[in-house]
């Protein structure tokens, strides 16, 4: 009879812990990103390109789009696409960004850049990307190639923990989801849901699943889900600038 | 002595819960119909000879270039499937159910139904172990899955020799699939990790998003074997891998770099682009279907 009651006072405990440390959470600050986060981005990661390889790894021709729900306003600026005349415009980063950058062939370093910022750079295009936490105090800046972006933790529900990172982008600048000019409007919008899995024999991978919607440019959301490599360190690390013809 | 027994039943209760989390909870439901969003590039089979994204061995390369569509005109291999792995590789969505114990309510399994040209997967979620390596090997295999992270994560185990591309690139039955499937909204994203000891040199990694469709899929009739041109009995049609006569259609076309089309593992890298980056040429602009899925409508 005691072990009977024993035991339930235990798992009661048990139970009630997490919900004891949430409480005195309450009181005092909440705790930061960094401290909650719910799997490991960090570190370097390379990208492997075993998908949509035609449409990455080279530029595909002029005026061809396939697989991208583009309306019928993309197709003049898709048939129109002048890779000389971004780089003179100084446009020569419109496929870096957001819309497109974590398809760009290349490597990433992801570091916290504070308890509640976590950071992106891409040694492709030399891009960087801020994904915050928590609301920023000023306004919205300027439209950039990175926008600007809002993140949070999704657990997972039931016993098995883990979880995932959501990162919405939003405030771009007008850019391409291909080298060849397919383009995204400054109104575009792009979720992301970054998940890791192990890989057999060792090592992780991560899968970013990104969809694009763009009530300009775009019929349906584009969806696409590149997947990168975890590397030891970053020994191969080389960043190299933006080009609007490579 | 009231307090003894609520103390009693309030363990073995708390006791019951914590198993019963412990195994069987689904951390999202993937039942239902889900229909491919096809906005990736991951069937490459518009020519006979497309490798791209690919790391081959040698022997798997080899083993592809003596490959012949012409094969599935046979009668005996018309309705043969093309194994595990066209759940991601095929253009058809996936239609999902749940099998339960009838006493404990549990899941048992879930349930991909076939296509015509796709076996279906049953994955196993009750805890039983993959038979024994000398065990039977079918066109499905073996599927056992488990909750893991937020994701169901499953392996594929004792297939037949099947393909990793319909256009020809093998696999042996040695092969082993895993597969993580992650819910996030409407959106299901399946992962594969494909890895062969004898074609592979790496893993083959696909991934590939469906969304939730609100009305069941409309699955196609079974396959039903008909006369292509080709007799029982007659020879099985092949190239000597040497002599495929598609082996540079792939390239001239799209002015790519041969050992790309021809899955060598360096290509998967990005270093590949800074080696290309001098010789590629871009190819004429598009004139024709530059908007429809697959890579070419010239078959």
């Amino acid at each position: 009879m005691k072990l009977a009651m024993a035991a339930a006072m235990v798992m009661l405990v048990g139970f009630a812990g997490p919900r004891a440390v949430h409480a005195q959470q309450v009181g005092g600050a909440p705790p930061s990103a960094r401290d909650s986060a719910l799997i490991d981005l960090t570190g370097y990661w390379v990208s492997y390109v075993t998908e949509n390889w035609r449409y990455r790894m080279v530029t595909p021709p002029k005026g061809e789009y396939r697989r991208i729900p583009v309306t019928p306003a993309a197709v003049p600026l898709i048939n129109a696409w002048d890779p000389a005349a971004d780089e003179r415009a100084g446009l020569q980063c419109k496929s870096y960004g957001a819309g497109n950058i974590m398809s760009v062939p290349g490597r990433l370093h992801i570091t916290w850049q504070d308890a509640d910022t976590l950071r992106i750079d891409t040694d492709a295009g030399t891009q960087t990307r801020l994904l915050r936490f928590s609301p920023r105090a000023a306004a919205p800046g300027a439209r950039a190639w990175q926008g600007e972006s809002s993140a949070n933790w999704e657990r997972a529900p039931g016993p098995g923990g883990g979880g995932s990172l959501r990162v919405a982008t939003s405030n771009l600048r007008a850019g391409y989801l291909r080298k060849n000019g397919v383009p995204y409007s400054e109104r575009a919008t792009v979720s992301e849901q970054f998940d890791i899995a192990p890989l057999p024999g060792g090592g992780q991978l991560l899968l970013v699943t990104t969809t694009v919607e763009d009530p300009v440019y775009l019929r349906l959301p584009y969806v696409v889900s590149p997947h990168f490599k975890k590397e030891p360190d970053g020994s191969k690390w080389e960043p190299t600038p933006c080009s609007s013809t490579w | 002595m009231l307090l003894h027994l609520v103390a009693r039943r309030a363990a073995l209760g708390l006791l019951l819960v914590v198993i019963g989390a412990g195994t069987a909870s689904a951390q999202f439901d993937p039942t239902g119909s889900w229909a491919p969003l096809a906005t990736e590039d991951v069937q490459n089979d518009s020519l006979p000879v497309d490798y791209l994204g690919l790391a081959l061995t040698d022997e798997g390369r080899t083993r592809a270039l003596s490959y012949d569509e012409a094969q599935k005109a046979m009668v005996e291999r018309q309705c043969q499937g093309w194994g595990a792995s066209y759940m991601v590789l095929g253009p058809f969505g996936l239609r999902v159910s749940s099998q339960t114990d009838p006493v404990t309510k549990r899941i048992v399994s879930y349930t991909i139904d076939p296509w015509e040209d796709w076996n279906g997967m049953t994955i196993w979620m009750d805890g039983r172990a993959h038979p024994s390596e000398s065990a039977l090997h079918t066109q499905a295999g073996f599927t056992t899955g488990r909750w893991e992270g937020g994701a169901l994560a499953a392996r594929t185990t004792h297939m037949k020799a099947a393909f990793i591309r319909k256009t020809g690139v093998p696999l042996t039955d040695q092969a082993t699939l895993d597969w993580r499937f992650y819910r996030h909204g409407d959106v299901l994203t399946v992962l594969l990790v494909a890895q062969d000891p004898v074609y592979l040199e790496e893993p083959e990694i696909i991934s590939k998003g469906f969304r939730l469709s609100p009305a069941p899929l409309d699955f196609r009739d079974p396959c039903v074997t008909g006369f292509e041109g080709r007799e029982p009995g007659d020879s099985v049609p092949h190239f000597p891998p040497d002599k495929n006569p598609f082996a540079d259609e792939f390239v001239k076309f799209f002015g790519l770099p041969r050992e790309a089309v021809m899955g060598h593992r360096e290509t998967l890298y990005p270093e590949y682009r800074k080696k290309i980056k001098d010789t590629y040429v871009q190819p004429p602009p598009c004139v024709n279907s530059c908007g429809a899925a697959g890579n070419f409508v010239r078959r």
